[in-house]
C-alpha cells in the first residue's frame, strides 16, 4: 500500500512541477471554531534546490491525458509512466501535510481524461469533501478543466480559493502551432465565467453578508516563454491586456525547459531563459506596483527587455529628462521610478521627510541601494553637478559594480555585455 | 554618562524610561543585569520592575505612537539583544519629549534601529511560521522542538492557535527553556528544563503508525518537484540558511 502511493505522488508531483504557481497569499478565509486552517499573507515553508517556494502541494489529479500539446510532459504521445489518484487518497494527502505544518494548502491540477468535464467533476469532489468533511479551511488552488461545463466551474468556485487556467503560449499563432487542441478563445471564455461570478457575488455580499466565498483570492494565468519566438513585447502586452479584462491576481511566465525531441521547439538541453524570465517577472512589478504603463518599458523601438540592465533602470536610462529627483520635494510616484528605490524605500523616504531634510547618511541607513540610485537623484547634501552625466556612462558604471547572479550559470552571455 | 541596570524584562525596560524622565538624566546607557559589569567609574543605579510604572509608560506611549511602532518596540525587545534596549529607550524618550508621533522619523537613528531589529524579529517569527514540522505522537499530539534566533514564541501562538485549532500542540524552545502548549481551548505556557523535556520526549517518541510514512512521502514530494534544469543552490541555501536544515525533514 505505502509503496503504491509513494510511486504515485513520485510521478504526479513530478508531472505537476511546470505550473510555476505556488501563491498561498490573497485569500481571507478564515478558521472556524472546530475546524483546522485558515489563510492569510501566504507562507513558503521550504524551498526547491531551485530556489522555487514550496507552499503548496501542487499535483496532478491522473497524467493521462487525452489532449497532445508539444511543450506538456504529459502529453498522450509521450512514453511516461501513468498513474492516478483516488479523490481519498489527494484528501488523506492534503490533511495529513497540513496538519504537519509542512503545506499552505494544496494546487491540484489534472491531465483530461475521457472529457473535460469528467476530469472536473473529480476535481470539485476533492475540494468539496476537504472543506464539508474535513472542515479544511486552508488554502485551495484549482486549475479550471478547458472546456468544463459552466456550472462546474461555478461550483469549484464555492471551494477554491484560487483558480487559473493557463494561456500557454503568448499568441494565438503560437498555441495553435504547439498545442492545435487548445485555443485561447477557450480560456478567455473560461476566466470570464469565474470573473463574472466573482462580480455577481461580490455585489451580493454587499446587500446579504452571508453570500458565500467565491474564489476570494482570485484567478491566475501562465504563460511558458521561449517555446516559441514571441518578443517580449508580445508577452507583457498579452499579460496586461489580460490582467485588465479579466482582473487576474497574477500572471506567471515560465521559461520553456525542452522535454521533447519535437523539431517545432529548442532541443533538449537547451539552458532554459531565466534572465529573461527573472526581466519579465520585473516588468510586471513595475506595472502592477510601480505606477509604469507597458508602453514605457516596451514599444516598437524596443520590442524586447534589456538582458544586461533591469527594466526600471533601461527605462531611466533612456529617459535622462526626468532625473535627477530631488527626494526631499518630489511626489511618491517620481521617487518610486528613481531605480534602487523600492516601495518600501519610498514609503519610508515620504514619511521620514516630513521630520526634516534628508540627507545621505539617512538614505543608506533606509535601504536604498545607493550605489544604483545615487546618478538619480538629489538629496540635501548631494554635490552641486554642473553637467548630469551621460546615459552611458552611468551604465557602464553601475555594470562594472555589479555582478549579475546568472552570468556565472551562462556564460554565453558574457559575449553580450561588450 | 548615567548606567541604569534593569532586569531585562520588558517590564523592567518601560522602568527604565519611567526613571529617566523622574530622574532627568539627560545621557542614560541602559543594560540588562546579565550584561552589566561593575566599574569604579560608573555612575550606576538599579532600575526595579514595577508593573505599576511600566503600565504609566505603555499608556504614553500608546497615546504619542502609532500602534504598529508600538508593535516594533516590542518585537526589538524580543531581539534579545543590549542595542536593541537601547535603541527602544532612546526612542522612546524621543517621543515623550518631541510629543508629537515620530514613529514614521525614519531619519531618526533610533527610530530607524528599532524597526531594523523588530524587522529582523519579525523574519525569524515568519521563518519559524514556515519551517516548524510537528511529529504526530500517538496520543495525537504534535509536538516539535526549536532554536529559534530571537524570542519568537510569544509572537508565533496566535498564528498556531488560530489554525490548528482542533489539535492539540506543544511547541518547545530549548535555548529559552519554555514552551506553548495548546490543550484544544487556550495556549499554555509552560516551564520545562532540557532534562524534563528529555524525559517527556520518549513518551512522544512512541509515533503515530502513519508517522513515519507522511515524513516519507514529504520528503518523496521535496525531490519530485524539484525541476533539475533550473539547479540553484545559491538561492536556495539563500531561502532556507543552513542553520534552520535542522527543522526540515525533507533536508535530513
Amino acid at each position: 500500500m505505502s509503496e503504491r502511493i509513494r510511486e504515485k505522488l513520485k510521478i504526479l508531483a513530478d508531472a505537476a512541477k511546470y505550473d510555476v504557481s505556488c501563491s498561498s497569499s490573497g485569500s481571507n478565509r478564515k478558521n472556524t471554531k472546530d475546524g483546522v486552517g485558515d489563510t492569510g499573507a501566504g507562507i513558503c515553508h521550504t524551498y526547491t534546490e531551485d530556489g522555487r517556494c514550496v507552499s503548496l502541494l501542487k499535483i496532478l489529479l491522473t497524467n493521462v491525458c487525452i489532449f497532445d500539446c508539444a511543450f506538456c510532459v504529459s502529453r498522450r504521445s509521450n512514453d511516461v509512466q501513468r498513474a492516478a489518484f483516488t479523490v481519498d487518497e489527494v484528501v488523506e494527502l492534503t490533511m495529513n501535510f497540513y496538519r504537519r505544518n509542512y503545506i499552505e494548502g494544496l494546487f491540484l491540477s489534472s491531465g483530461i481524461f475521457k472529457n473535460a468535464d469528467y476530469t472536473m467533476e473529480r476535481m470539485v469532489r476533492i475540494a468539496k469533501k476537504l472543506r464539508l468533511e474535513q472542515r479544511y479551511n486552508g488554502y485551495i488552488h484549482l486549475k479550471t478543466i478547458p472546456g468544463a461545463s459552466e456550472e462546474l466551474i461555478k461550483e469549484a468556485g464555492l471551494y477554491a480559493d484560487r483558480m487559473s487556467i493557463n494561456l500557454e503560449m503568448p499568441t494565438e499563432t503560437g498555441l495553435k502551432l504547439l498545442a492545435p487542441e487548445k485555443s485561447h478563445e477557450e480560456v478567455k471564455r473560461d476566466l470570464g465565467v469565474v470573473r463574472d461570478n466573482l462580480v455577481k457575488f461580490n455585489n451580493e455580499r454587499s446587500i446579504i453578508k452571508s453570500t458565500p466565498k467565491f474564489v476570494p483570492a482570485g484567478q491566475s494565468t501562465q504563460m511558458v516563454i521561449g517555446a516559441s519566438d514571441e518578443s517580449d513585447k508580445d508577452i507583457m502586452y498579452t499579460a496586461r491586456n489580460y490582467y485588465k479584462e479579466f482582473q487576474l491576481k497574477r500572471v506567471y511566465y515560465s521559461g520553456y525547459i525542452p522535454i521533447s525531441e519535437d523539431s517545432r521547439m529548442p532541443v533538449i538541453g537547451t539552458q532554459p531563459p531565466l534572465l529573461r524570465e527573472n526581466r519579465l517577472y520585473q516588468t510586471d512589478w513595475l506595472m502592477r506596483f510601480y505606477g509604469f504603463e507597458v508602453q514605457e518599458i516596451l514599444n516598437d523601438e524596443n520590442p524586447n527587455l534589456d538582458i544586461q540592465v533591469d527594466p526600471k533602470l533601461s527605462w531611466a536610462l533612456r529617459n535622462p529628462q526626468y532625473f535627477p529627483v530631488d527626494i526631499n520635494t518630489a511626489d511618491y510616484k517620481m521617487i518610486l521610478r528613481i531605480p534602487g528605490i523600492g516601495v518600501k524605500s519610498a514609503k519610508k523616504i515620504v514619511q521620514a521627510r516630513q521630520f526634516g531634510r534628508i540627507h545621505e547618511y539617512q538614505l543608506k541607513n533606509l535601504g536604498v541601494a545607493f550605489n544604483r540610485a545615487k546618478y538619480f537623484m538629489r538629496c540635501s547634501d548631494s554635490r552641486f553637478q554642473l553637467n548630469d552625466p551621460e546615459p552611458m556612462y552611468i551604465k557602464k558604471r553601475i555594470l562594472e559594480k555589479s555582478q549579475s547572479k546568472y552570468l556565472k550559470n551562462n556564460p554565453d552571455q558574457l559575449s553580450l555585455l561588450f | 554618562m548615567k548606567i541604569y541596570v534593569f532586569d531585562g524584562s520588558f517590564t523592567g525596560l518601560m522602568c527604565c524610561i519611567f526613571e529617566r524622565f523622574e530622574m532627568k538624566d539627560s545621557q542614560v546607557e541602559i543594560v540588562s543585569s546579565i550584561y552589566h559589569q561593575p566599574s569604579a567609574f560608573d555612575e550606576s543605579s538599579t532600575i526595579f520592575s514595577d508593573e505599576e510604572k511600566a503600565k504609566r509608560v505603555l499608556k504614553g506611549l500608546n497615546k504619542q505612537l502609532n500602534k504598529t511602532f508600538i508593535n516594533s518596540l516590542y518585537k526589538a525587545y524580543l531581539s534579545e539583544k543590549p542595542v536593541a534596549f537601547q535603541h527602544i529607550f532612546n526612542a522612546a524618550v524621543y517621543a515623550f519629549t518631541a510629543k508629537t508621533d515620530i514613529s514614521g522619523d525614519y531619519g531618526n537613528f533610533d527610530v530607524m534601529g528599532v524597526s531594523k531589529i523588530a524587522k529582523n524579529v519579525s523574519r525569524e517569527k515568519h521563518r519559524m511560521e514556515a519551517f516548524i514540522r510537528f511529529k504526530k505522537a500517538q496520543n495525537g499530539l504534535f509536538y516539535t522542538v526549536i532554536k529559534p534566533d530571537f524570542n519568537v514564541l510569544p509572537l508565533i501562538q496566535h498564528h498556531f492557535k488560530n489554525r490548528y485549532a482542533d489539535q492539540q500542540w506543544l511547541i518547545y524552545d530549548e535555548q529559552r527553556k519554555y514552551g506553548i502548549f495548546y490543550d484544544g481551548i487556550q495556549v499554555h505556557e509552560i516551564e520545562l528544563m532540557p532534562q524534563e523535556i528529555n524525559s517527556l520526549l520518549p513518551a512522544l517518541e512512541v509515533a503515530d503508525e502513519k508517522e513515519s510514512l507522511f515524513d516519507q512521502l514529504w520528503k518523496d514530494y521535496f525531490k519530485s518537484t524539484n525541476i533539475t534544469e533550473r539547479k540553484n543552490m545559491k538561492l536556495h541555501i539563500q531561502h532556507v540558511p543552513k542553520r534552520y536544515w535542522k527543522y526540515l525533514n525533507e533536508k535530513q
